[in-house]
This record gives structure tokens, C-alpha cells and sequence, in this order.
């Protein structure tokens, strides 16, 4: 239903000042909208992170869980996966402009099976630090945590779900070097997604 | 002139029912929110005239207890702001936009229905709330902790839940809503419709939908916060680790921008009504709009002037940026005044509404603005000054706004004229009974008497509050002669034609009701007032980025006073129907 704003100006190249084909087109648009809005949603909760932590400086993280997220393990590796999947996610991109489909679909099921085990080792993550009694109950500490990456943990399985749309169409040949505003949306929404967990990491285990 | 003909392309009208509930049309939508929100209109009145009878004496008559009572305000106002003011205002916004910029419809139309199918489901979840043990939400429409959070003595019940998990739905829906009109605007336009020839209802809905996009997700991650805490035993706004203020500063930062979510429209929608019925074009199109922006860019920078009696603020800051918001406000004023000096006066219902919005919207910004002084707020803050305030700019702002947009567009949306006489009647059982209801809190707020109280026990504010309700009764009795007229009209109204109003904007070089897809055709736009050129047979006056000045002379030549004047041909019509 999209395709109509070039539509309406087909068939006469008198228009004083065209429109629609030029810039950029309006799914991706709409999906840099939508990434502004869930940055402003980030935003809301970063601001309570900051605001309670400052509240609770004196004991952040409180002496029970001293030590208990070290930036060297487990999460270590799944920083980094995360972040090279958004690379082979833009490999996949400019497959997909190349009009190279093959590799497109090999980049993104790449990128997909690295969301996949990103979201596994966070799984293992919660566990650990369930069993060590961190929960979203046990204090601010807790309570914010659980919540920043509980979040963006949600955020990412919804970019898996997307990879695996576009995965799944590309499969099926829907994409072509001119048609893939799908891929580029997807790309730019996991790229947010990158970004949010590469400040949750540094705020929750570097800072 | 544009007709009914339908292309092969466009799938053939669905009957009835199954159509409105289907519907991926941006009129139809548009219809279904006005309709769904003057269903809530009604819902929430009923509260309101609950909570007046109650006031009208001294101890408590109607409800059993307090708590019922603080339910019904509660449930009052979150139903008129969140289901009400901002969803008929962009019911509005999408039944117009599209049709001001000729786009054949919205950008994205699925996501448009869903936009308003997650509206009644919202409300359906919020009025769950009193089928609840513990009844529905009861800790007013701000819902702060510590009286929100779980407890025996604050919000034990689900009906708080039932809240949270209701706003991130009609939140999730304005996003959506806002995303939608941002893309239409920016990508839809028709060509020749640079930004600076938009309509002005176009303007304020693209500053609209900016607030909506950033400020909305902020209030969904309090709210997200706020249902941790009740249900999951988080500490975000539980003292000692957590703090209650937070709650106020996130929710704040939203709700002050969705102030003007709820008013910018409506600005817009008598910004297209005044230059129609004044025969003359809105004064000072580029200011307006910079107004418009500026109130935009402002409203993120003042949320703390609802919390200065917290002390956790810093009150200077906040104070000044909010007397500046003054000066765009002033600047629309002028707009609007000039606008109708020495213009050729049509006094039909649209205009009056949209007088009536002039002057109560005055009101509401003066007694804004006392507010806005630091010690003054300490002197009214939660008092009844403040509910006057508030509805002097959201009843006498946006309601009669509201108001002026369905008696200006309804010949559009339905080909048939609403009756002048019941307008005029309906317009002023309203005017009168909202000052009648109003006024009087001023009083009362100046005298002391705290907001959400159920009894009182000065007799110095006896007289007022019975003012007040039988105001707010004629308030209701104000909606008979609506209802009916619009009852009537859709039977036996005068048919309107394409342009009644001698409008100056795009709808109304449609056939009214409008085709599927909008237009066969549309005017050459070279200025704001695309009809109004066609209309008179000429072609631009040069004002507002109209670089084709040269082509002027040649449309003069041929005068079309009766018809569309030069037209441009759309092409064949099967190219306007889906293509994916």
C-alpha cells in the first residue's frame, strides 16, 4: 500500500516540484520514527537507572552483590557477538544493494543465529545471577537491572524476529537490488539495538 | 471536479459493517475515532456529572464512600484525556491531513486501523477496572506513588494494573498514530505542496505528531516502571532505595508535551476555520507556524512547573520557560485576531465554535500563566484553580475547537449540511455551562479548596460548587440538541455539495463525501490557498514560496468563477489503487 505516492504523480513530468520517489523512502522513514520513539523509551529508563544510582550511591552496587557482574565473562563474549552480528547484518545490507542474494541470505542467517545466542547466553546470565539472589525484588539494584536489560533483551528478540521475516522472504527471493526496503529498516532497527546494549554494558559493568 | 469513478484497480466497496471494521481508509478511520471518542466523550461526562452532584453539598449523597469517588474522578479524566481530547483530534488530523495535502491516504493505512483498534481495547481494559475486587483506578489520572504503589491504604486492587497496562496501549496507538502523519506529511505530499504552503491544521498536527513520537515513549517507561514496583518488587518509587519524585519527572516530562498534543490541533483546526469565514487569509501564515514550532520546542523544557511545591526542582529555570511559552501563544492570538479584523464575517456554527475557543482559550492561558509564577503556584497548587485552569484550556481550548472541526468538516464527511439553528443552540447551552461550571473554580481555588476531595466543610464554598454542577449539567444538556442534529442532518440534512464553506484547502476539491484514494484530480497548488486560486480563477499571489509567479498572467486569461479553474489531471485513475 505504500507504493502510492509515486504513483500519484506518474504520467506527467510537468510537476513543478515532484515528489515521492526523491529522499527516502517512507518504510525506512517510519522505522527511524519508530527508532526515535523507542529511543525516547530508553531514554525514560536510563534517567531512572541514573536518578536511583545517585540516590544510592553509597552502596551501588550494594556489598551482597559486589563483584557479582564481571565485564570479563560470560557477557564479555556476548557483547561481542552482538556487536559483530550488526556487522554481518550490514554485510547483508550491501549484499542486497549489489543485488548479490546469496550472500544476503547468508549474512542474515548469520546474524540471526548470532541474536539467537546472544538472547541463549543472556538466558544463562539471568540464571547465574538468580542463583547468586539477584532478582528484580532484591533492591534498586536489582529492580534496575533486570529491567534495563530485561528491556533490551525483549528489544532484541523482536529484531530476531524481524531478521527471521526478511531471512525467510529473502529466502524466497523477494528482495532484488532495487526492492529490500524491508532489509534496510530491519538493519538500521538492529542496529539501535547494538547501540542500547553497548551503553546498558557500559553503564551497568564498566561505569 | 472530482467524481465517484472508481478504478478496476480500487477493490469494489465491501458492504456495511464488515467495511467499518475492515476499513484500511483514512476517512473511515478517521470517522470510527470520531465516533469511538464522542462514545468516551459521553462516558467520561457521565463521571464528571457524578463527581459534580457529589460537590453540589456538603458531605457525601451519591457515592457510598470516598473511594468510589476518587474512582470516578480518576476514571473521569483519564478517559477524557487519553480516550477523548487526543484521539478525536487525531481523528481529525486523519480524516483531514491527507485530504489538505491530496495524498491519496494515509502512509502506512494498516497501521493506521491498528492505531484506532487498540483504542477500544484500551478503554474496554480501563473500565474493566470496576468489575475488579478493589474497583478501578482511584489514585487520579497522574497516578503518582506512593499512592499507585501496591498496599492496603494505596492501590491494592488490579484496577491500577488495569490502568498501567491500558495507557502503554493508547500510548502505543499515538506512536503509531504519530509515526503515520509524520511519514504522510513529509513523503505524501501532492506536487506544488511545498511545507510552506501546507495548511495550518497540517502544521500543527506534524508538531503534534513530533510530541507524540518523542514524549510518548517516555511516559510508557514510567508507566512499565510503575507496574515493576506494584507487581514484581521493584524499587523505582519506593522509598528508601527508590524515590516518588522520579515518577513525577518522568511522567511530566510526557504529560506537560501532551498538553499541547491536546491543543496544537485543535489550534490548527480553527486556524482553517477563521480565514474561511472571515474571507480573508490567516494573518501571518509563517509566524504561525514558528509559533507552532516554538510551542513544540518549549513544551520539552518546562514539565517541572507542575511539581514546584515538591522542592526538588530548580524553580527559576522552570518558572522562565514557562512565561516564555507566552510569547508563542500571544503571537497565535494576534494571528487569529487579525485574521478576522476587517475580514467579511460569516457567523455560521464552525466560526462561533471556534470564537468561543478564542476566548475561553485566553482564559485558560492568562490564569496559565499566574500559575506559572513561583509563588502564586505555591498559593493554588492543588487547589480548584488548577482544575479551572486546566479545563479553560482543555474544554474551552480543545472541545470547542473540536467542536468547530465537526461543524466545519461534516458536510465534507457526510454531504450533508449540519442544521445552523440547533448549531447555534448547541453552542451556546455549551458556552454558558462551561462558564457557569468553570468560573466558579476560581473561587474556590483562591479561597483554598484542595482538588479531589469529596466533602468540604466551609460554607464559604457552598454556593460556588452548586454553581459549578448545575453548569456542568447544562454542559450535558448542551450535547441533546448536538446529538440530535446530527441525527437529523444524516437523514434529511441540506445537502452540503462539494464546497459549502468556500473553503480554501484541498478537501474541498473533492466531491464530498470524498472517493477511496481522494482525488481524480487536484488544483495546481501554488500558494496555501489552493482553492480559494482555483475558485477565482487565478494562480498564486506570490506570498507564501510561490516561485511561479510568471504562469499568473496566462491563468488570468481564462477565468473559471463556477468550476475548479486550472486543474491538473491526475492520470489514468487505476494508477492511484494499491500496487503491492
Amino acid at each position: 500500500m505504500t507504493a502510492e505516492a509515486p504513483a500519484i504523480t506518474a504520467g506527467h513530468g510537468a510537476a513543478p516540484s515532484g515528489h515521492a520517489q526523491r529522499g527516502i523512502s517512507n518504510p525506512i522513514l517510519g522505522m527511524i520514527l519508530f527508532i526515535t520513539s523507542e529511543v525516547m523509551f530508553f531514554s525514560g529508563l536510563f534517567a531512572a537507572y541514573f536518578a536511583t544510582r545517585a540516590a544510592n550511591v553509597d552502596e551501588w552496587p550494594p556489598g551482597v552483590f559486589a563483584g557479582i557482574l564481571d565485564p570479563l565473562g560470560l557477557i564479555m563474549i556476548a557483547t561481542i557477538i552482538l556487536i559483530v552480528s550488526s556487522f554481518t547484518c550490514q554485510f547483508a545490507v550491501w549484499s542486497i544493494r549489489r543485488g548479490d542474494r546469496r550472500g544476503f541470505v547468508r549474512n542474515t542467517a548469520i546474524t540471526f543465529i548470532l541474536g539467537v545466542i546472544f538472547l541463549g547466553m543472556q538466558a544463562i546470565d539471568y540464571a547465574i545471577l538468580f542463583g547468586e539472589g539477584l532478582t528484580l525484588a532484591s533492591g534498586p539494584f536489582g529492580t534496575t537491572y533486570f529491567t534495563l536489560t530485561g528491556f533490551h533483551g525483549a528489544h532484541v528478540f523482536g529484531g530476531v524476529l524481524m531478521l527471521g521475516v526478511i531471512l525467510y522472504r529473502g529466502m524466497a527471493g523477494q528482495f532484488s537490488a532495487k526492492h529490500h526496503d524491508a532489509v534496510e529498516a530491519v538493519s538500521l532497527y538492529w542496529h539501535f539495538v547494538d547501540v542500547v546494549w553497548i551503553l546498558l554494558f557500559s553503564i551497568l559493568y564498566l561505569l | 471536479m472530482a467524481t465517484h469513478a472508481l478504478s478496476p484497480a480500487v477493490p469494489a466497496y465491501r458492504g456495511g459493517l464488515y467495511e467499518w471494521l475492515t476499513t484500511t481508509d483514512h476517512k473511515k478511520i478517521g470517522i470510527l475515532y470520531l465516533v469511538n471518542s464522542m462514545l468516551m466523550f459521553f462516558i467520561g461526562g457521565i463521571f464528571a456529572l457524578l463527581v459534580r452532584a457529589e460537590l453540589a453539598y456538603p458531605r457525601i449523597q451519591i457515592f457510598q464512600n470516598e473511594h468510589v469517588y476518587n474512582e470516578s474522578f480518576s476514571i473521569h479524566a483519564t478517559v477524557m484525556i487519553f480516550l477523548f481530547i487526543i484521539p478525536v483530534l487525531a481523528g481529525l488530523g486523519n480524516y483531514a491531513v491527507p485530504l489538505m495535502i491530496g495524498a491519496p491516504d494515509m502512509a502506512f493505512p494498516r497501521i493506521n486501523a491498528l492505531s484506532f483498534w487498540m483504542l477500544p481495547l484500551g478503554a474496554m481494559l480501563l473500565l474493566a477496572g470496576f468489575l475488579t475486587e478493589g474497583g478501578a483506578a482511584a489514585a487520579g489520572w497522574t497516578s503518582y506513588p506512593p499512592l499507585t504503589e501496591r498496599g492496603p491504604l494505596n492501590s491494592d486492587g488490579p484496577g491500577q494494573d488495569l490502568w498501567i497496562v491500558s495507557l502503554v496501549l493508547i500510548g502505543t496507538s499515538s506512536i503509531l498514530g504519530g509515526i503515520n502523519f509524520l511519514v504522510t506529511i513529509f513523503k505524501m505530499r501532492a506536487p506544488g505542496m511545498t511545507l510552506f504552503r501546507m495548511p495550518i491544521m497540517v502544521w500543527t498536527m506534524l508538531v503534534t505528531s513530533v510530541l507524540v513520537v518523542m514524549a510518548t515513549p517516555v511516559i510508557t517507561s514510567a508507566l512499565v516502571m510503575l507496574f515493576i514496583d506494584r507487581n514484581y518488587g521493584g524499587t523505582f518509587f519506593t522509598p528508601p532505595a527508590g524515590q516518588a519524585v522520579l515518577y513525577q519527572n518522568i511522567f511530566w516530562f510526557y504529560s506537560h508535551p501532551a498538553v499541547y498534543v491536546m491543543v496544537l490541533p485543535a489550534m490548527g483546526v480553527i486556524s482553517e476555520v477563521l480565514p474561511v469565514f472571515s474571507r480573508k487569509p490567516l494573518f501571518g501564515y509563517k509566524a504561525f507556524i514558528f509559533a507552532t514550532a516554538g510551542i513544540g520546542a518549549l513544551g520539552f523544557s518546562v514539565w517541572a512547573h507542575h511539581m514546584f511545591t515538591t522542592g526538588a526542582v530548580f524553580l527559576p529555570f522552570f518558572a522562565l520557560m514557562t512565561f516564555l511559552i507566552a510569547v508563542p501563544t500571544g503571537v497565535k492570538m494576534f494571528n487569529w485576531i487579525f485574521t478576522m479584523f476587517r475580514g467579511q464575517l460569516t457567523f455560521s456554527t464552525p466560526l462561533i465554535f471556534a470564537v468561543g475557543f478564542l476566548t475561553m482559550f485566553l482564559i485558560g492561558g492568562i490564569n496559565g500563566a499566574f500559575s506559572a509564577a513561583v509563588p502564586v503556584d505555591f498559593a493554588l497548587h492543588d487547589t480548584y484553580w488548577v482544575v479551572s485552569h486546566l479545563h479553560y484550556v482543555l474544554f474551552g481550548g480543545s472541545v470547542f475547537g473540536m467542536f468547530a472541526g465537526i461543524y466545519y468538516w461534516f458536510p465534507k464527511m457526510t454531504g450533508r449540511m449540519l442544521n445552523e439553528g440547533l448549531g447555534k443552540v448547541h453552542f451556546v447551552l455549551m458556552f454558558v455551562g462551561f462558564n457557569l461550571t468553570f468560573f466558579p473554580m476560581h473561587m474556590l481555588g483562591i479561597k483554598g479548596m484542595p482538588r479531589r476531595i469529596a466533602d468540604y466543610a466551609d460554607p464559604t464554598w457552598n454556593d460556588w460548587n452548586l454553581a459549578a454542577t448545575i453548569g456542568g449539567f447544562m454542559i450535558a444538556a448542551s450535547m441533546l440538541p448536538f446529538i440530535w442534529n446530527v441525527f437529523i442532518s444524516l437523514r434529511n440534512g441540506k445537502l452540503a455539495g462539494d464546497d459549502p464553506w468556500e473553503g480554501n484547502t484541498l478537501e474541498w476539491a473533492t466531491s464530498s463525501p470524498p472517493p477511496p484514494y481522494n482525488f481524480d484530480r487536484l488544483p495546481e497548488i501554488r500558494s496555501e490557498r489552493p482553492v480559494f486560486d482555483a475558485r477565482h480563477g487565478f494562480v498564486g499571489h506570490g506570498g507564501h514560496g510561490g516561485r511561479d509567479e510568471e504562469e499568473a498572467p496566462k491563468a488570468l486569461e481564462e477565468p473559471k468563477h463556477d468550476d475548479m479553474g486550472p486543474t491538473r489531471d491526475m492520470g489514468p485513475v487505476e494508477e492511484m489503487g494499491p500496487k503491492s
